[in-house]
């Protein structure tokens, strides 16, 4: 019995750190940007497809395909900030989110085009199949350890670059005045361009996890989105590390919800969600 | 203006005129399959009406809006075929319920700003869908249908009861349209515009931008809420992803509002008008029609941000069709310059 409910509650927590690796993506490229992409779940979802097709087409092995996946996810995240986004940023939000939101229904359909509405999945081989044995009754699976380690690598990993590396001087100078910054001849644009890019390393290193954690379909993108949102609205806005904390509420939260059944489970994440924003609107950890 | 631009211009008010009188009359002269297709016109008009008033003055981009659709349907079927209160009471009812929803949702949602704010009310629409799929009463996730009792009461054969449901459609179109033009040309209205062109600025002239919202967001649920109710009693039933579906009652209004002229009141009806035209042509396109909806949305806020009201009326039109300034812009020109001061 206590055994059983240790097994849910790491359970829960190694989810969270999937949600976290979901999450940090948004929270820099928001934190730096002062506007969410709406596109961010599906952008996650674009990506488990290319490695879906790099490792069933091309027969490439998951880790390769991921490695190879993450140069290309910078320049897919810098090009799309600098010649789309770029155009509609720092004017009324509602441009942004009007854009995103755009391309957001064009890659779910696009790939329900190209794909088709089947769920699917990568194999991860022994590294899904492995279990590890931290007690009589309490065993985890080796690659949700994987992914919470991963989480945390991530997340301390943004946190040096924010907060410890001359670009991270360079994107809080633009992200605190982006007029100011232009004037002591910082170029904005393409600062934003990086950070987007940095933003998209994020969701490949993401979609590496998923689409070996769980099925997805084209229509996967929404849910992930409003996860990695509330991940980031529950941690506190702008904190890397309070969006692992987030992640781990959200993740035990859907665990103990899926209990119950499914529907359960993604009701249990958003109520708690707006739970907690009733009682602390700043998060659990915020930044100031 | 040109007498030539002056004449466009009341030709155009005239055919538009002559429209809305010729839709009243409808079903005296429409087939069935002609008023259904209207009917589905009406409720998306009105939706978009919704949508621009909130995301294109009063700065609230809900992605959300279908909960207020969803939560009217299932209010509608609760009065009419659990509560057995007459369906047509059951109609305004339902936008009741969807109000004194929207104040506890409002009271959460408020504490989120700017895209934060658009996700929290798709969180919300979220939790209402799944919330509805529990409940066995509506037939839990799969729906259930309206009773034929119920829909007997609006008309005894099938083209009866399509001609009622046809001008309900178009009485609330008329209501959404015509209220919202009082509510322009009014003072509070002259807040929403200067909110819509510069929030910052509205407030620091004067304009209470958080009563502005807040009255926004309470006076578009009930309103979203009856449109919820008429089109169940198109759709002829409720289930949780239909009557609450974001695909058609956010994803398509924002679309058909972003392409027509988000923050223009004829932009909706435009916006409305092009979607129904291209979706009798690309139906057949599946999956591309979205695609292309999107792709058009993305150009149109590169291109102008007016959409094609804006296209219009910076090439082709001086002023607007229906006109909410209380002054044309042209004849503000005038007096700024008699003034004897220089245009920004």
């Amino acid at each position: 019995m206590v055994g059983a409910l240790i097994n849910q509650l790491l359970q829960g927590v190694l989810l969270g750190g999937l949600y976290t690796l979901f999450a940090t993506g948004l929270s820099f490229s928001a934190g730096v940007m002062r506007f969410v992409n709406i596109a961010h779940g599906d952008f996650i979802v674009l990506a488990c497809f290319a490695l879906l097709t790099m490792t069933t087409t091309l027969g490439l092995h998951p880790i390769v395909a991921v490695v190879l996946l993450l140069p290309v996810a910078f320049a897919v995240g810098f090009t799309l900030q600098r010649f789309l986004l770029q155009r509609v940023v720092g004017e009324k939000i509602l441009l942004v989110i009007l854009v995103t939101f755009g391309l957001s229904i064009i890659i779910q359909n696009g790939l329900l085009e190209v794909y088709g509405a089947d769920t699917h999945k990568v194999a991860g081989g022994w590294m899904e199949t492995s279990t590890i044995a931290l007690g009589p009754d309490v065993n985890v699976g080796l690659f949700s350890v994987l992914t919470f380690i991963a989480a945390v690598i991530v997340v301390g990993s943004l946190d040096l670059l924010l907060y410890r590396s001359g670009i991270g001087v360079k994107i809080r100078a633009v992200s605190d005045d982006v007029a100011t910054a232009d004037l002591i001849g910082l170029s904005s644009a393409r600062i934003y361009g990086v950070a987007m890019g940095v933003s998209f390393v994020t969701i490949g290193i993401a979609a590496g996890f998923m689409s070996i954690w769980s099925n997805f379909d084209p229509s996967a993108g929404p849910t992930h989105l409003l996860i990695a949102f509330e991940v980031i609205v529950l941690g506190g806005l702008g904190s890397m590390w309070g969006s692992l904390a987030g992640g781990v509420v959200l993740g035990v939260a859907q665990t103990i919800g899926a209990q119950f059944d499914a529907a359960w489970q993604i009701m249990a994440g958003h109520i708690v969600f707006l739970a907690v924003l009733v009682v602390r609107p700043h998060g659990l950890f915020p930044r100031h | 203006m040109t007498a030539t631009q002056r004449a466009l211009l009341n030709t155009l008010r005239l055919a538009l005129a002559g429209v809305a009188i010729g839709l009243a009359a409808g079903p005296f002269f429409l087939a069935d399959t002609q008023l259904g297709v209207l009917a589905d016109f009406f409720s998306m008009l009105v939706l978009a009406i919704m949508w621009n008033l909130l995301a294109g003055y009063a700065d609230i981009v809900t992605i959300g809006q279908h909960a207020f659709v969803g939560v009217g349907a299932y209010a509608f079927y609760a009065f009419a075929a659990l509560a057995g209160v007459d369906p047509y009471l059951s109609i305004p009812l339902a936008g009741v319920v969807a109000l004194i929803i929207a104040v506890p949702a409002m009271a959460l949602l408020f504490r989120l700003r700017t895209a934060y704010l658009s996700i929290g009310t798709w969180v919300v629409a979220e939790v209402m869908m799944l919330g509805a799929g529990k409940i066995e009463a509506f037939g839990g996730g799969s729906g259930i249908s309206v009773p034929i009792e119920i829909l007997r009461a609006f008309g005894s054969t099938r083209s009866r009861r399509l001609a009622t449901i046809y001008w309900l459609g178009f009485a609330l179109a008329v209501f959404a349209l015509g209220s919202t033009y009082l509510l322009l040309r009014s003072r509070f209205g002259v807040g929403l515009m200067a909110m819509r062109d510069n929030e910052e600025s509205a407030a620091s002239v004067g304009v209470n931008v958080t009563r502005a919202r807040i009255l926004c967001f309470l006076g578009v649920a009930p309103v979203l809420g009856i449109t919820g109710a008429v089109i169940t009693l198109q759709k002829l039933r409720i289930a949780p992803q239909a009557s609450f579906s974001i695909v058609d009652w956010s994803v398509l209004i924002t679309f058909i509002v972003v392409i027509g002229g988000i923050g223009t009141i004829e932009g909706p009806i435009l916006g409305a008008i092009f979607f129904f035209v291209l979706r009798e042509y690309l139906s057949d396109l599946g999956t591309w029609h979205l695609i292309l909806l999107g792709v058009f949305s993305i150009a149109i806020i590169l291109i102008d941000r007016r959409g094609i009201w804006g296209l219009v009326r910076r090439f082709a039109l001086p002023a607007d069709l229906i006109p909410i300034a209380h002054r044309s812009s042209s004849e503000n020109t005038a007096v700024v310059e008699q003034a004897g001061l220089e245009l920004p």
